[in-house]
């Protein structure tokens, strides 16, 4: 299945990618793309936006629609696709510096407009391309090669910050809840509005490395032991949550779409003539 | 569209234009002294189809354009001097990705927030020079409201034309005058279109440039065409490269198809330059109290004439060289401490005299003052 999927929508010149041995992101691009495939999108339809960083040299992979923008910046360009062209299925693949720390407000404000972006974060909680340095997710007390001594910035909730910023999907899964992936980037393409995805990625060159985390089988048992799905949450009590973060569908609600919404400006005159 | 008289604003001049080229999509942040032009882009926008967005910032508003241009929309921003800084990463990426799309600055008094609502033309070189890397720009810089409008849609046709982005630099004076301006009609208004790829879906090579003008066609998201932009060094496919060969040739083809359409790109306006002995060198507003100047001096016998570049970059070295030969010197008035008279330096200082004549109060260069520097001349 795994090798039809690349033939069928990743370009296969570009191959092999430049991530480390061990990162989580293929694992994830993999679902991204599962996802697109079981919802039979043509592949015109799609088009994916990326920032800079690890995470956002995906679209180079992909045979869509593909746009790889500047730092921080890729949900304001694909806020400019998806108001001039709302027929595209719009993407965003970005990560945790990507769209937390530079893009940050534009994170905020396009999940406050609910236009119909999917925005999927690939969150290695490190800035991997640049080789290390603390993000706005690598936990209090980590280190990076800028937080020799520990970081003291409190890290974001990022699914917490698109929640109360507006979108209108949130959810959460790792790299090794693949399918878990698919499922939520599935319903996320499917809502109408923003959407917001974390997906948690391993990087066990640096972050791993630098705070002794082990391998990267390490770290993927590290997600699989400490992930719980929001449905088992219910049964357990605080004291069994400690130390755990929650994946799974975390929000979903139903308001007016931007795009829809200027769309029925652009009406009102067409009648007046 | 039947021919129009009205009083107009030169940012509404400027709507006007852009419509009439055939702009559709608008990303702004409001800033004075440009904020008129996203008022009336999101006034007149929806009526003609078109879209307007407020974005959250600059930086973003200059993105969204990129990203709707990118889907064949004709897309515009307008800003002023801070909000133009904050565009400059992405005016780099418009240039190196090879999009069309129009930036306007209406120039204000700086640096920093400097004076908000006061005139100035300092970022005469920040248009060419804001965003980092070698890279090809043109921008155009109107005297008047009707010239605002002609000037704008000439932006985006050459921007279209040529892949690029062109900045359209107002300053504050042409931007909130009022004019009585005759709108032409839709028959008079050359409108110019990208050019779009032909043959298979397959074979296309977005950044490969087949013809002499250096330009490749260019596909819309969404029509079949699959391709990627980056704003990395790219080869002909589009894909990023490291090779130092492929760098060279993009960066080179980049300047190029701006050099070798020089002739089509560059306008300028002469006055009273026949036999003139000295010749003033003013552009924007600036540029008006020089002609009034030139005029009181010609009365006093004095032969004095007028260069006005209104394309400001790529700069007419040419036509400068040739003037710089009639005359014994030259002055550049500008509402700055001496920014195009660098150019001017550059191209003329071996053939005549040059002076430079700048103001930054905030205040206009009045005939006057020109007249009285003309005088000690």
């Amino acid at each position: 299945m795994s090798s039809e999927l690349v033939k069928k929508y990743f370009r296969y010149n570009r191959l092999p990618h430049i991530w480390c041995p061990g990162c989580g992101h293929g694992i994830i691009l993999r679902s991204v793309v599962e996802a697109i495939d079981e919802l039979g999108y043509s592949k015109d339809e799609i088009c994916i936006v990326s920032g800079i960083g690890c995470s956002s040299r995906a679209p180079g992979y992909l045979d869509f629609n593909t746009l790889h923008t500047t730092h921080g910046r890729a949900l304001a360009f694909a806020t400019g696709i998806k108001m001039a062209n709302p027929n595209l299925k719009v993407i965003v693949i970005t990560g945790d510096g990507d769209c937390a720390a530079i893009g940050g407000n534009h994170l905020i404000h396009a999940a406050r407009r609910n236009i119909d972006i999917t925005t999927i974060v690939f969150n290695n909680n490190i800035y991997g391309m640049t080789g290390g340095q603390y993000s706005p997710t690598t936990p209090q007390g980590e280190k990076g090669t800028t937080a020799p001594y520990g970081n003291i910035d409190k890290n974001f909730n990022l699914c917490e910050l698109a929640k109360a910023a507006g979108a209108t999907y949130v959810g959460r899964s790792t790299a090794y809840h693949a399918k878990l992936i698919t499922k939520l980037v599935k319903d996320a393409i499917q809502n109408k509005g923003f959407s917001f995805v974390e997906a948690v990625s391993v990087c066990p060159t640096y972050y791993g490395r630098k705070n002794k985390k082990g391998n990267a089988v390490n770290m993927m048992k590290f997600l699989k032991d400490n992930a719980v799905n929001v449905k088992a949450a219910k049964l357990l009590d605080e004291e069994q949550l400690k130390g755990k973060f929650l994946i799974g569908e975390l929000y979903k609600s139903i308001e007016p779409e931007y795009t829809d919404e200027y769309n029925k400006i652009i009406n009102s005159f067409q009648k007046e003539r | 569209m039947e021919k129009k008289v009205k009083l107009m604003q030169g940012n509404e001049a400027c709507v006007e234009g852009a419509i009439a080229a055939g702009m559709r999509f608008f990303a702004g942040y409001p800033i004075t002294p440009s904020t008129e032009i996203a008022e009336f882009s999101a006034q007149k926008l929806p009526r003609v189809g078109g879209k307007f967005i407020q974005m959250e910032d600059e930086i973003a508003s200059m993105a969204a354009i990129i990203g709707a241009s990118l889907t064949g929309m004709k897309s515009m921003t307008a800003t002023s001097g801070p909000g133009f800084s904050l565009k400059q990463e992405n005016i780099g990426y418009a240039s190196i990705a090879e999009v069309p799309c129009v930036i306007v600055n209406v120039q204000r008094g700086g640096p920093s927030t400097g004076l908000p609502t006061s005139p100035a033309q300092g970022d005469v070189m920040q248009a060419k020079w804001g965003t980092h890397g070698d890279h090809p720009i043109i921008a155009l810089t109107p005297s008047s409201v009707r010239e605002t409008f002609d000037l704008t849609v000439k932006a985006f046709n050459l921007s279209e034309k040529y892949r690029v982005p062109v900045v359209l630099l107002l300053d504050e004076v042409i931007a909130h005058m009022r004019e009585k301006i005759e709108i032409p009609s839709k028959e008079e208004i050359e409108v110019i279109n990208r050019k779009k790829p032909e043959g298979d879906i397959e074979d296309y090579k977005p950044y490969e440039a087949k013809d002499e003008d250096l330009v490749p066609a260019m596909a819309s998201y969404g029509e079949g065409y699959r391709f990627h932009v980056t704003g990395l060094i790219h080869d002909e496919t589009g894909f990023p490269s490291n090779s130092p060969l492929i760098a060279e040739k993009l960066i080179r083809r980049l300047i190029d198809k701006i050099e070798v359409n020089k002739e089509d790109i560059i306008l300028f306006e002469e006055y009273n330059l026949e036999d003139a002995e000295i010749a003033i060198v003013a552009y924007g507003s600036t540029a008006r109290s020089a002609k009034s100047a030139i005029d009181m001096a010609r009365d006093m016998g004095i032969k004095v004439g007028l260069f006005r570049p209104v394309t400001i970059w790529p700069v007419a070295d040419k036509v400068i060289d040739e003037l710089s030969k009639k005359v014994k010197t030259i002055i550049v008035v500008e509402m700055n401490l001496g920014q195009y008279v660098y150019e001017i330096e550059r191209i003329a200082s071996k053939n005549c005299n040059i002076i430079s004549y700048g103001r930054v109060n905030g205040e206009l260069i009045t005939p006057d003052e020109i007249l009285d520097k003309i005088k000690e001349v």
